[in-house]
């Protein structure tokens, strides 16, 4: 295995903590450094938090609605706190 | 959530302060059994036993992790007992998994970024999300909704799964990467589709 793909395995090894900003600052500007000089890594890392962003953008509302929150304080006798 | 609630009065009996709980986190709740199950009526009855479920045993609440991280802990464990009933061959979230592609060889390389907005968060786009999230493994879905949609760190995803937190990092990434790849191949497609207009 060349030196250049096992530092591929070894970013995508690390991606998370990576992308949270969890990795230890020696590795962090390893990886840095190599993700200017590979394409695809540089592909990988930006289409990953892309799609955890898409996820978070089109998650829904943590929000019941009226009919759902009003079955549900019924079914916990609650009813007397609905408002 | 929960900052106007207390322990103390709902472990009392005070009717009034598990009525403000139920209001500050079943939203939360609803959402986690619905991502889970994929199914709202399913995640109604996922809502309605977990507050049951809490307000019966508050009293063996001990408070070693927050009300709210014990909260999703029972929903997660109704969900999936739900659908083990349902698919009875699906794994368990303490199960191990299969080392799918380790090495990352297979991976769809298309840097579909910079599509228009519109495209990336269009109806078939976030159907085609839902679908991709819904395909997960149990036991990496729960992980990814834990801590990327509902935003509990390492430590309270692990603590509400009853997971190591090595074992929360894991399952993290590859649920992750095998989102990425789902959701490469089909924008790469649609760029390939343009690319042909």
């Amino acid at each position: 295995m060349s030196e250049h793909s096992q530092q591929c395995q070894q970013l995508l090894g690390s991606l998370s903590d990576y992308i949270d900003g969890e990795l230890q600052a020696e590795l962090c500007a390893e990886l840095e450094q190599h993700i200017q000089d590979c394409d695809n890594c540089r592909i990988v890392v930006n289409t990953l938090r892309k799609t955890i962003e898409l996820y978070q953008q089109s998650n829904p509302p943590a929000e019941l609605s009226g009919d759902v929150r009003e079955r549900l304080f019924f079914k916990l006798h609650l009813e007397d706190f609905l408002k | 959530m929960l900052d106007s609630i207390s322990l103390e009065e709902i472990k009392a009996g005070d009717r009034e302060a598990f009525a403000r709980l139920v209001d500050d986190t079943s939203g939360h709740i609803y959402r986690v059994a619905l991502q889970i199950l994929g199914d709202a009526q399913d995640a109604e009855d996922v809502l309605q036993e977990t507050y049951l479920k809490a307000f019966n045993s508050l009293a063996d609440f001990e408070g070693r992790s927050s009300l709210s991280t014990w909260l999703y802990r029972i929903a997660i464990n109704e969900a999936l007992m739900l659908v083990r009933k349902r698919k009875p061959q699906s794994i368990s979230v303490d199960e191990g998994l299969a080392d799918d592609d380790p090495n990352g060889e297979g991976m769809e390389i298309v840097n579909w970024c910079c599509l228009p907005e519109g495209e990336l968060l269009s109806s078939e786009a976030r159907r085609f999300l839902d679908q991709a999230i819904q395909n997960l493994p149990d036991s990496l879905r729960v992980v990814f909704v834990m801590r990327d949609l509902e935003g509990l760190s390492i430590q309270e995803t692990s603590q509400a799964l009853g997971l190591s937190e090595s074992n929360v990092k894991t399952r993290l990434l590859r649920a992750r990467l095998n989102l990425r790849q789902e959701v490469s191949v089909y924008f790469g497609g649609k760029m390939q589709e343009e690319s042909r207009r």
